[in-house]
């Protein structure tokens, strides 16, 4: 059964205001496209959660469209601070809830396997634990030592970027795969963007790179470049330029207003904004090819 | 005798404290220099490891971000998050880690997370991001950071991770697997922590001196009893950073 949808379609009907959304991606396949449909939708009291929140939610906070952060390393990755977010924060105008990255995703891993909590060895730091109380300690039955907990997390829909998929949602995603497989399982609805829609059969032909099946899925959406300035293993480069200009645009909110004017408000979609970047962009962001060799599964 | 900068005499004394073989959990910036520097001086099978998921990276060219396409390509694995920290860290499988922050106290426990208030922050600092977990579960944990007193401090604002809590004895009770902070590499020379798990000066580079090392320290540095000179930085060591690792000077240009 086919799901395909606009990307515009997928978010006014998946996307509701007041959801706890889960843009997945370890700064691989962030679905940077996903983001400025929601804010061009002028969605309302988001709640934002990823491992890293990256430029895609200082984005979306730029916009208004969120009032909760959940986050375990709130930077530019490579670059330095997170302007938008960190401002919004020190101003006491954002909400957050914070972990260090294995209990962050531990949470999602507790989402997805419909557990009620996960165990973690204890680490000792003591204060992330004082601040949040999600941190919980519990005795292990069997040894008597103290553990550390935290409970699922259930995001209301998760958007998942892939390298391509079929018409149902049975995707294939390869490079670094992050929290994809986890934040898709562990949330109530899942929107997919993909660089490419293949026939089932190209799905069939490597059943081990498809992390999400389609059953999980509700939407479908072809979106070529869905991660710029993020990337797509294979398919472009990470913009490297972009996360250090996005440094300095953020450092001024009427920059950031006249980026979203220009970038998000003033193009129809992702391919328009593709178009926009224009040819030097595209040139730069080419990757050659490094095939993997075959692998055999056999007749039988 | 060669002129360096100061990045460049951080990333030499960093790559020699790592050994043949050893696992390494990577960050981006001068850690992943001084690993790859390493990997092509005395410990040629070093294995690169990142957060985000990836084991035995070989990365062509130089990562801005931990999550950088060139570590993939080659690479001998790539796994998921939970993967990367459950099976890989908080099994044991790590043997070195290295950690930042805005604040390592006396006893090597870092702020990576708040100045002032957790609640009401005057400084909001990026937070914990993988070294929770690494400050406690990899086996030595090693600090590169400038030398600088609002940099340690008695005792941090907000501990993100573990060193030795108050004491080793501290650190020891609580069970932790990983041996905590091995060295802090600084621009006047190293901290290494004593016997009660408290930093102390146990070396200088070439030209600096005690009294810079103790002003610029938030409390009172002990000297260790065998206080040595580290050696200079050689003409291989600067010849491979500098034209092969980091040929544009991004991260090793240096501010004075």
């Amino acid at each position: 059964m086919s799901k395909l949808m606009t990307l515009s379609e997928a978010i006014n009907r998946y996307v509701q205001d007041g959801d706890l959304v889960y843009a997945a991606g370890f700064t691989h396949l962030i679905p940077f496209a996903a983001g400025h449909e929601i804010i061009r939708q002028h969605k309302k009291n988001l709640v934002l959660a990823r491992a890293t929140p990256d430029l895609i939610y200082d984005q979306i906070v730029a916009a208004g469209c969120a009032r909760k952060v959940i986050f375990s390393y709130m930077g530019n990755p490579g670059v330095g601070s997170l302007r938008i977010v960190r401002a919004e924060i020190e101003a006491g105008n954002l909400e957050w809830e914070e972990y260090s990255h294995f209990s962050m995703i531990s949470r999602l891993q507790a989402g997805a396997s419909g557990l009620p909590f996960m165990p973690m060895n204890p680490t000792a730091a003591g204060d992330l634990e004082r601040v949040n109380s999600n941190y919980r300690q519990v005795i292990d039955p069997y040894s008597g030592n103290v553990v550390v907990v935290v409970p699922p997390l259930k995001p209301d829909v998760a958007i998942v970027h892939v390298q391509r998929c079929d018409a149902d949602g049975n995707a294939h995603i390869w490079g670094i795969i992050g929290e994809q497989k986890e934040a898709a399982f562990a949330a109530e609805r899942v929107i997919i963007t993909a660089e490419e829609i293949v026939d089932e059969s190209v799905i069939r032909s490597d059943p081990n790179r498809t992390l999400i099946p389609a059953f999980i899925v509700d939407a479908v959406c072809h979106v070529p470049y869905c991660a710029h300035p993020s990337y797509t293993q294979g398919y472009y480069d990470r913009d490297n330029e972009f996360y250090l200009q996005w440094d300095e645009i953020s450092k001024s909110r009427q920059k950031v207003q006249e980026y979203l004017e220009e970038w998000v408000f003033g193009v129809a979609d992702r391919n328009a904004y593709w178009e926009k970047l224009g040819d030097e962009v595209h040139q730069r962001l080419r990757v050659g090819e490094r095939l993997s060799s075959p692998v055999n599964y056999g007749l039988y | 005798m060669s002129e360096y900068t100061s990045p460049e005499l951080l990333t030499i004394n960093a790559a020699r404290l790592l050994r043949d073989g050893d696992v390494v959990f990577v960050g981006v910036g001068l850690p992943n220099l001084a690993c790859n520097l390493a990997r092509r001086t005395h410990a040629p099978n070093l294995v690169m490891i990142y957060e985000a998921g990836v084991i035995g990276a070989q990365p062509a060219r130089l990562p801005l971000s931990i999550g950088d396409p060139t570590l993939v390509s080659g690479a001998l694995s790539v796994c998921s998050m939970y993967d990367i920290f459950a099976l890989y860290l908080q099994r044991g499988n790590i043997d070195v880690g290295f950690l930042g922050g805005a604040q390592i106290d006396r006893f090597g426990n870092i702020n990576a997370t708040v100045i002032g208030d957790y609640a009401h922050p005057k400084v909001r600092l990026p937070g914990s991001g993988g070294s929770m977990e690494i400050a406690a579960w990899a086996n030595r944990c090693y600090i590169i950071t400038p030398h600088q007193k609002r940099r340690f401090p008695e005792k941090v604002d907000f501990r993100t991770s573990a060193g030795f809590l108050n004491h080793r004895s501290e650190r020891e009770a609580a069970g932790l697997r990983g041996g905590g902070p091995q060295a802090i590499v600084t621009d006047i020379g190293i901290l290494e922590p004593d016997e009660n798990g408290e930093l102390i000066l146990t070396a200088l580079h070439p030209g600096r001196t005690v009294e810079e090392a103790k002003e610029n320290t938030g409390w009172e540095l002990k000297i260790s009893a065998s206080l040595r000179f580290t050696e200079p930085p050689s003409e291989k060591e600067l010849k491979i950073l500098r034209e092969e690792l980091d040929p544009n000077r991004i991260y090793l240009k240096g501010g004075e």
